[in-house]
Parts: structure tokens; C-alpha cells; sequence
């Protein structure tokens, strides 16, 4: 049996662990109709041009991963940012733990997608969120079927959290390979201010495919700053499929770091419903061996008076491979745009490779657009100039590469994300040295 | 402290260093000047272990140990320096902490610890006053949009920090005003010590007032054609270099 097939097969036993009548599970269905129209995404899809599914969709996942299995702190501490006072809400193989978590209902809701869903006080914000601006494309649809657990964020008008949010998602390996279908909905009301951190950690050997979706929406005058940390084990792959909305004067980033992982794919979607908005994207990628990073965005610029600022950083070793497919629309209504889109890439080994596509549709005359793509090679002069100072070669090439990506750290605001981010980069060039620049 | 002998380099198979002896010795400054061509900054890659050039015969010897095998970091470790003719620009990477990241690496290799912060940033100050470099340049991406002469006095003021055995400046004269060749040579007579070395490589003897060699060498064709004292550079810029090429070969 196919995975798709097994997946299909395996709804009415989902359908037993939720409340089949109500609206969501209208919802559901309908997805679930989709996916088993639609199917998992194939080359063949322009969009799945260059980032192929099937290597994972072979393996045997357990759909339902149930059996319960507890993790000691210690364990997996390193994977929190820990040194500042956050909320937390943990998953473990996709069910809620209370004992890593730390969640709120004081004037801020940060709490279970599950009882957000089945809630009555809930209801009127599911209402008009959920699932609003989720596509419904082949994997969204199934996130949205199986959609059941995840993050619930509800910040209320003029309401500042003081504290950073990390949603984090572990995978023990209980069962051979597992799938998980993780759903997050934030709500940030007017004139608020939101941190998120999110993270997907898989803490075994064993196949990990995680087709996360979030959906943000982010009301006016408000500020959304979202950071991405995939740095995942080599067995884990990962879809993250976001979307934002933002109303009139708010400003959204999205921060994505991918160093981990098998297969990773995001797609991240702005939709600008008002004026004077900044939505910013900014990624770092540094893989090698066979590791695949996508990523997909795209900024629909709709009304006018409006900016995005995207900046992609890539660098890829051995046979690793990127792809980055930057789409920005500007609607005839949006003048006054300003769009900016960068993306430099480093090919370490002369076996990576990078694809770039940056897609631009503009029906408004009256806008500045511009768009940048480099592929290159480290600097050979520079890394002579840096040994002669006595700099190892190892780490005159970090340094390089840590320069070269340092654009897109400048702007993360939490200081221990920024470290933490520092380290892990210093980890993956296997290097021992601060990059305080 | 540095011995090559017979020393013939190539770059992509074309011969450049063509048999070439050069002794210098603590507490000497040498000044290697030459025509365009002449293999001059040839050899202070060599030296620095640049890798595009093949060492096809003869050796290198610092402090009696033979280098010409040695990573260029390697060589920096045991005390070569090399200014560059065109220093590097390395955007996202600060002076400051280029030069602290190059201090520290270079005492991992000899197994000491870091150096306290305290103790770099006075060294930092010491050093920036001698050279008197502005402060904010410190914190400005290494090169990245330095003037000529800008750049020359940083390379000058990383050789201040890392105390090197042996410094080679490659055309540090070229690029700079008459301020800024003065504040350089001052820079590098006040680091001049019993203990260490310096070879100047340049076209025009005006660095030469200022910072006053024990040899001069004339470099022709891959070949030193010439030695003498500093009087010899005077002659040079008189006389220009056809001279010496008539005198080599009557």
C-alpha cells in the first residue's frame, strides 16, 4: 500500500478521535477530499520542479503515532533557547506534554490547537481563522484533514508579550517512521506585539516527515517577528507550509534557518490586505552531504503604499542542493510598491547545486521592484589574505561564510536566538571560533 | 633568519624566479626594488606560501627550518608577515574582530590561550595611536571601502599586532600620500627591532627616505642582478634601471 492510499485508508480511524459534527470537521472532510483528489505533490507540478517527495513518501509511517513515551529535560534542553523566560508549547510525537510546557490564559491565550478546536470560548476566533488562508493545495489539504493538534496563539489588542513563544515539535522514534501533521494558528490583534520560535526536533534515527502548517494573521499596526529553526536530525524531513495575513501598518518577518534535515520545503506565503505593510523574509541555508532546502515564497502585494524585503542566504557543500523560487505579485491597486528580493548563494563543492528562480508579476506601474540572484564561490584571495594573518583554513572559510550571512542575522532582535544561531552555524562549519562581528 | 637559495618559482608553467639568493638577517631591513615584471611580488607570495605558485627547485629557510612546504597559516604562526600590494575586502567581517579572531588563532598555535579581552583592547589602542587610526575605523568591514592609503595603514597596524618575525610590505608606498607614507614608515621604524626582519619591496626610493634599508637588491628577471646600501636606491631613482641591464650584460 502507497502512502497516499494508507492515508486514505486510515481517515475513519482518525475520524473516531474527534467530533465528527461539528463545522471543523466540515472542514476537514472537505480537505480530505481534496488530498485524495489531489495526491502528494510530483515533479510534474511546476512548483515541485526541483524538490522531489518520493525518497520519503517510500517509507512505512505510523500515521497515529500513540504510544505515549515521556522525555527527560535534560534530555532535550539544548533544543530550547533557554536562557530567557519563554512560554512553551511542546509536542512530543505530535501529542501535547504538560510537563515541557508552559502556557497562559492570563489576557494572552497561548495554549492547545485541541482545545481551541473543541472549545466553546474558542469558537467565535476558529470561526473566522481557521483555515482562512491556508491554501488548498495538496499538502496543506492534508494538514488541514488530519488537523488536530498544534499551537493556539491569541494575543488581544495594545497587548505587548514580554515573552518570547517557542513552539516546539520532538520526535522520539516509538515507531519505525513517523508522520506528523502538526496545525498553528496565531491571532495577533491589533497594535499587539508577538516573538515566536519555532523548532521541529526529531531525536532519532528513524524517518521523521513532519507537513506543518501555520496559519498568522496578523491585525493593524501590529508586529509579528517568527523565527524558523531547522536544524534537525539527517532522517528527518520537514514541510512547512505558512501563511500570513497582515491588515493596514504591521509588520510581519519571518526568519528561517536551515542547517538540518533531509528534505526541507517552505513554502511561505504573505497576503498584504492593507496599507503601509512590511512583511520581511529572510532565510540562512547551510547544508551538505545529500540534505535538500526549498524555499518558496511568496508576497502578494495587494493594496498600495506597501513593502517586503526578502534576503536568502545559501551556502551548500558537497552534494547538497537548494532551491530558492521567490514569486512576488503586485496587484494593479498596489502603487506605491517597494519589493525587494535577494538571493546569494555560495557553492562550496563544485557537486552542489542551487536552483533560483525569483518570479516577479507587476500590474502596477507606479513601483519599485528589484530582485538580485549571485551563485558563487568562496572568495580564494580573501582566504589567502585571511591564512596569512594565521587563520586556519577551516576557519578562514567559516569566517567567509559567516560574513557572507551575517546580512540576515542583523535583523533578528532576540539576542539568544542570534547567539544560539551564531553557534549552530559555528557547529555546522565544525568550527571553535565567535563570530562576534 | 631568512636563507633562500636558488630559489626558481613558476606560476601556470611560466617561469618567473629564475635562480634567485637572498640572505636577511635579524635586525635588517632589505629593500628589494626592480622593474615591473621582475618577479618582485612573486616572491613575497612565495615566501607567504601563496598557493598558485610552484616552488620548481631550490629552498626557503626560516630560522633554519625549511617553509616551502608550510600552509601559509603555518608560516604566519612562526612569524612571516606579508602587507599586501592590494589588501582584500571582506564585507560582514569587522577590523576589530578580524584582528582579535587572527591574534587568537595564532596563539592556538602555539598552544596558549586566548588573549584577555582586556589585554587586546589595550593592545588595539596602542597600536591604532601609533598608527593613528581613528577608532570608528575599527569597527568598519575589513577593507570595504577604505581609501588606498586607508588600507595600507591597516595592514600596517594588523603587522603592529601580530608582532611578526619577519615582514614583507609589498608596494606599501604605493596608494599613499605623503602624511599617510610618513605616518606608515614611522609605524614600521618604531616596530623595527634586534629581533626581527623587514623586506620592502617597492618602485620608488621615496619610501626608502623614510624608512632606511641596510641592503638594496635589484630584482631582474627572476634574478637579484644587484646588491648594495641605501645609496644604491638613490642611484636607481636618478638613473632609472637601463644601467644595470647594460651592465649585466657587458
Amino acid at each position: 500500500m502507497d502512502l497516499k492510499e494508507k492515508i486514505v485508508s486510515s481517515y475513519v480511524a482518525f475520524e473516531d478521535g474527534v467530533n465528527i459534527n461539528s463545522d471543523i470537521h466540515e472542514i476537514r472532510t472537505d480537505a480530505f477530499q481534496q488530498f485524495e483528489k489531489l495526491g502528494f505533490p510530483s515533479k510534474k507540478l511546476e512548483a515541485w520542479k526541483y524538490t522531489s517527495l518520493n525518497t520519503i513518501l517510500k517509507e512505512d509511517y505510523s500515521i497515529f503515532p500513540d504510544k505515549e513515551k515521556s522525555i527527560n529535560l535534560a534530555d532535550v534542553k539544548q533544543y530550547f533557547i533557554h536562557d530567557i523566560d519563554t512560554y512553551k508549547v511542546i509536542f512530543i510525537d505530535g501529542k501535547y506534554s504538560s510537563f515541557l510546557s508552559e502556557t497562559t490564559h492570563d489576557s494572552i491565550d497561548v495554549c492547545l490547537m485541541s482545545s481551541a478546536l473543541t472549545k466553546a470560548k474558542y469558537k467565535p476566533v476558529i470561526e473566522n481563522y481557521f483555515n482562512k488562508i491556508a491554501k488548498q493545495d495538496n499538502l496543506t489539504s492534508l494538514n488541514t484533514a488530519f488537523s488536530k493538534e498544534g499551537a493556539y496563539i491569541h494575543i488581544p489588542k495594545n497587548t505587548e508579550v514580554e515573552k518570547p513563544i517557542q513552539i516546539i515539535n520532538f520526535t522520539t522514534g516509538t515507531e519505525a517512521a513517523t508522520m506528523l501533521q502538526p496545525r498553528n494558528l496565531i491571532v495577533v490583534e491589533q497594535n499587539a506585539h508577538v516573538q515566536i520560535i519555532e523548532r521541529h526536533q526529531s531525536l532519532t534515527e528513524n524517518a521523521v516527515f513532519t507537513n506543518v502548517v501555520t496559519e498568522i494573521y496578523a491585525d493593524r499596526h501590529s508586529t509579528v517577528d517568527f523565527y524558523k529553526i531547522q536544524n534537525d536530525h539527517i532522517s528527518a524531513s520537514l514541510v512547512d507550509n505558512t501563511f500570513i495575513e497582515q491588515q493596514s501598518e504591521s509588520i510581519v518577518s519571518v526568519h528561517t534557518f536551515s542547517f538540518g534535515g533531509n528534505i526541507t520545503r517552505n513554502n511561505l506565503n504573505f497576503y498584504q490586505k492593507g496599507e503601509h505593510i512590511d512583511s520581511i523574509l529572510k532565510g540562512i541555508t547551510i547544508i551538505e552531504g545529500k540534505q535538500h532546502v526549498d524555499h518558496h515564497t511568496l508576497v502578494h502585494h495587494i493594496e498600495p503604499n506597501c513593502e517586503s524585503h526578502q534576503d536568502y542566504k545559501g551556502i551548500f557543500d558537497e552534494r547538497s542542493t537548494g532551491v530558492f523560487n521567490g514569486k512576488v505579485i503586485v496587484e494593479k491597486e498596489a502603487q506605491k510598491t517597494n519589493a525587494y528580493q535577494k538571493n546569494n548563494n555560495i557553492l562550496v563543492s563544485d557537486k552542489s547545486t542551487i536552483n533560483a528562480k525569483p518570479q516577479l508579476e507587476i500590474f502596477a506601474d507606479d513601483v519599485k521592484c528589484s530582485h538580485g540572484c549571485t551563485i558563487g564561490q568562496l572568495d580564494e584571495e580573501a582566504l589567502f589574505y585571511m591564512q596569512q594573518r594565521g587563520i586556519g583554513i577551516k576557519e578562514a572559510r567559516a569566517l567567509l561564510m559567516y560574513a557572507f550571512a551575517n546580512t540576515v542575522l542583523e535583523s533578528v532582535k532576540i539576542p539568544e536566538v542570534k547567539s544560539r544561531i551564531t553557534k549552530l552555524i559555528a557547529n555546522k562549519l565544525n568550527v571553535n571560533i565567535g563570530f562576534n562581528i | 633568519m631568512l636563507k633562500i637559495e636558488n630559489l626558481k618559482a613558476s606560476v601556470d608553467n611560466k617561469s618567473i624566479l629564475k635562480g634567485l639568493n637572498l640572505e636577511v638577517n635579524a635586525g635588517e631591513v632589505h629593500a628589494i626594488m626592480g622593474p615591473n615584471g621582475a618577479g618582485k611580488s612573486t616572491l613575497a607570495n612565495i615566501i607567504a606560501g601563496k598557493e598558485e605558485y610552484e616552488v620548481d627547485h631550490g629552498t626557503i629557510e626560516l630560522n633554519g627550518e625549511d617553509i616551502s612546504e608550510l600552509a601559509p597559516e603555518e608560516r604566519a604562526h612562526i612569524g612571516v608577515f606579508l602587507s599586501f600590494q592590494y589588501p582584500v575586502e571582506i564585507p560582514g567581517v569587522s577590523v576589530t574582530n578580524f584582528i582579535k579572531t587572527a591574534i587568537n588563532e595564532n596563539r592556538k598555535a602555539k598552544g596558549l590561550e586566548e588573549m584577555p579581552a582586556k589585554n587586546m583592547l589595550k593592545m588595539i589602542r596602542e597600536k591604532s595611536e601609533l598608527l593613528e587610526i581613528d577608532r570608528k575605523f575599527l569597527s568598519r568591514s575589513l577593507n570595504e571601502g577604505f581609501s588606498g592609503g586607508e588600507k595600507k595603514r591597516n595592514e600596517i597596524f594588523q603587522m603592529a599586532m601580530l608582532e611578526p618575525k619577519l615582514a614583507i610590505l609589498d608596494e606599501t608606498d604605493s596608494g599613499l600620500d605623503i602624511d599617510a607614507l610618513r605616518i606608515v614608515a614611522n609605524g614600521v621604524n618604531k616596530l623595527k627591532s634586534k629581533d626581527n626582519a623587514v623586506i620592502v619591496i617597492t618602485h620608488y626610493q621615496r619610501l626608502l627616505d623614510y624608512i632606511v634599508p641596510d641592503f638594496v637588491h635589484v630584482l631582474h628577471d627572476g634574478k637579484i642582478v644587484k646588491t648594495g646600501d641605501a645609496s644604491l636606491a638613490l642611484e636607481l631613482e636618478a638613473k632609472g634601471y637601463d644601467w644595470i641591464k647594460e651592465e649585466m650584460i657587458s
